[in-house]
């Protein structure tokens, strides 16, 4: 493998790993405020779908995020409602926010099968920035929602563990009957962060729709949504680590798509296998490690909130 | 305004009973709204559905058949789930049985039906269980959270297959279709009648007798109930928690992989990829619509088996098939919120002072003692 493979394979990393990361954060603060979620899958879906959607219709990308910000959050506000409001099982009301995600955007996007998107997201190079060796071809040759998902994480980070609102989602996460008692208002802090989560799962499901590869298929996500559920385990609850993370998970589905250039014969089925064989893995890494310890999810993660 | 929900002393009985149902009716008429809105008469829709799928003989034998896998996946999911164990892995756990079969089927294709039907049902069977087994062991050893890996294998499932019946297993006259050489006459499931009903609804209701026996009328079922109930107890009672684990998950694999023996041994009768329209997700939806009932999986399933017959009808009319995938989901926010109604008691008073976000606030005095997806995220 020569050096300029190696920086292709680190940006493609990177714009394959964005979609995740965009889907991992939403989930990060969602479950922050102790509401598991597992309707990424179905929220990214939807998100796509629309986002392309709009995008198609009106020919512009802003409308076409918009959308999917829309949609996305749309989906999450279900979740909400019967996990917050009706304190259904937050597994199962989940599983079904995935199930119905699947349906809808099956439903909504049969009509533009194969259409062509006339806008998408193009890389952009920043000047000077994007002409550092090495460094410029692999983070700074990006469109515009790479660059905006770099400002947004550490822009998380900051949220969460230097302001009074980041102290307030922690503490609807950690303890609610705590967060309750100083006033903090748990179910609408906790109705924010699940729906503000699942616009941005709708964001990640637009970038694979209108900057990836931009067209739209049924079950485009493939299973990322449930990657981006693993990656906040993996990445304890932290922002900064779901980027590394996400930015790992895209290393190996850009080297499964790289690795027959490199005159590896290997079927590409089983290429493709390889980030979900990953995620189990390192699953299986990260719990074996926390063993014993505390994982870093937050206490409250799980269990509806009840007012005395 | 102001909307309380107040915890009921006990659920009325005829209420829970009845309100699967009334889900079923609500998600029917989300449905509807939903189909009036894209431009289709919703009547007329269901109409042409239900006659696709109970009108005459012909539907009925295709529901029926579509039912059968739904119905060995569905119990196994229940199986596991009465062990609060998320089994999404059944989708993948069904094609694995049915490579295994296949595997069995293409290679004794001399051998008389009384030898290949038997092993192909065992390594069925097999295959789900040892997929299944993969997740099982880092869960039970470990706590690896399940739902994620059991729900990554299904992908792996699918590559495996379109590995297989692109690679080795294509069969040279397929004209380069990706199918497997078809079995033997010998290797293919009887049909009950000369309908298309095969013997895989006496393995779905041989397995709904066995389980509820076996929840109900031994000891091992009772250790299953109690750990599903109280794992801190049954923990105390010095069960063996790790060890049911694997136990329950091989069994849920067990299941879907004899769901994925009978579909390709009855219906294809050779290997193929998309030999599941998502069987195996469906079947969470039913396992938790009939409440995780054995009997009552049996008969939800029929009722999926007519959605997904009556969605290939109105696909006449031009509705799209995925509109039957959107029902499945919403019906399971129904049967969730349906199952709450019947917990609580809404009171809505008008006196209520100042709208804020307080006034969506529920407040109910109880929690149902802690909540199951609570019990299993602070273990």
């Amino acid at each position: 493998m020569n050096d300029s493979m190696l920086v292709a394979i680190l940006a493609a990393a990177i714009s394959s790993g964005t979609p995740i990361l965009y889907a991992a954060l939403g989930e990060l603060i969602c479950e922050r405020s102790g509401v598991l979620n597992l309707g990424v899958e179905g929220m990214m879906l939807v998100g796509a779908v629309s986002g392309f959607l709009a995008a198609v219709r009106t020919g512009n990308l802003a409308l076409g995020v918009l959308a999917a910000l829309v949609a996305g959050g749309a989906m999450a506000l279900i979740h909400a409602f019967m996990t917050i409001s009706l304190k259904v099982n937050q597994v199962v009301s989940g599983l079904a926010l995935t199930l119905f995600g699947t349906g809808v955007s099956g439903y909504l996007g049969k009509s533009v099968i194969g259409v062509p998107l006339s806008v998408t997201f193009r890389a952009v190079s920043i000047p000077v920035l994007s002409s550092i060796p090495v460094v410029g071809p692999i983070l700074f040759r990006h469109d515009l929602l790479v660059y905006v998902s770099y400002v947004l994480i550490p822009l998380a980070w900051f949220w969460l563990y230097r302001t009074r609102q980041g102290l307030h989602l922690r503490a609807v996460g950690e303890s609610p009957e705590t967060a309750d008692a100083l006033g903090v208002n748990v179910f609408a802090i906790r109705y924010v962060y699940v729906v503000l989560g699942g616009m941005l799962a709708g964001l990640g499901g637009a970038y694979l729709s209108m900057a990836s590869a931009p067209s739209w298929i049924e079950n485009m996500t493939a299973g990322r949504g449930w990657i981006a559920v693993a990656l906040v385990i993996f990445a304890v609850w932290n922002p900064i680590r779901a980027m590394a993370g996400a930015y790992l998970f895209g290393g190996v589905d850009a080297l499964g798509f790289r690795i027959q250039t490199l005159g590896v014969t290997v079927s590409s089925f089983f290429l493709k296998m390889l980030p979900y064989i990953f995620t189990v893995l390192v699953l299986i890494v990260v719990t074996a490690r926390a063993r014993g310890r505390r994982t870093g999810a937050p206490e409250a993660l799980g269990t509806p909130y009840e007012r005395e | 305004m102001k909307v309380r929900l107040e915890k009921r002393v006990a659920a009325s009985p005829v209420y829970r009973f009845f309100s699967p149902v009334l889900a079923v009716i609500m998600a029917l008429i989300f449905g509807a709204v939903f189909l009036w809105a894209s431009g289709f008469n919703p009547a007329e829709v269901y109409l042409k559905m239900w006659w696709g799928a109970f009108g005459d003989s012909y539907g009925i034998s295709e529901t029926v058949v579509k039912a059968i896998p739904i119905m060995l996946c569905a119990l196994g999911i229940a199986l596991a789930a009465r062990m609060l164990l998320w089994n999404v892995g059944a989708e993948g756990q069904f094609y694995m049985g049915a490579v295994a079969a296949s595997w069995v089927a293409l290679s004794m294709r001399q051998a008389p039906a009384w030898q290949v039907l038997p092993l192909m049902a065992l390594a069925g069977m097999a295959g789900g269980a040892l997929w299944a087994l993969v997740p099982a062991i880092p869960r039970a050893l470990l706590g690896v959270n399940e739902i994620i890996t059991t729900l990554m294998l299904n992908y792996v499932a699918i590559h495996w297959v379109e590995y297989l019946v692109h690679g080795p297993w294509r069969d040279p006259g397929s004209l380069n279709f990706p199918l497997s050489a078809p079995f033997s006459r010998a290797a293919r499931l009887p049909m009950i009648g000369d309908t298309r009903v095969h013997a895989g609804l006496l393995f779905g209701l041989a397995a709904a007798t066995l389980l509820t026996f076996v929840l109900w009328r031994t000891k091992w079922g009772y250790e299953v109930r109690v750990i599903g109930e109280n794992p801190r107890a049954a923990r105390y009672a010095g069960m063996n928690i790790t060890r049911n684990v694997m136990i329950v998950l091989c069994a849920a694999g067990a299941l879907a992989g004899l769901a994925g023996m009978a579909e390709v041994s009855a219906i294809a009768g050779r290997m193929q990829k998309g030999l599941s329209p998502g069987y195996g997700y469906s079947a969470i939806i039913v396992a938790w619509l009939a409440k995780l009932s054995p009997w009552g999986i049996v008969v939800v399933s029929i009722l999926f088996g007519g959605l997904l017959v009556g969605g290939y009808s109105a696909q006449f009319i031009g509705v799209s098939a995925a509109s039957v995938n959107m029902l499945q989901g919403a019906m399971l926010f129904f049967v969730l919120a349906a199952e709450v109604m019947g917990r609580y008691r809404i009171r809505v008073s008008l006196s209520g002072a100042g709208v804020d976000a307080s006034s969506s606030r529920p407040a109910g005095p109880v929690q149902e003692a802690a909540d199951m997806g609570g019990e299993r995220a602070r273990e």
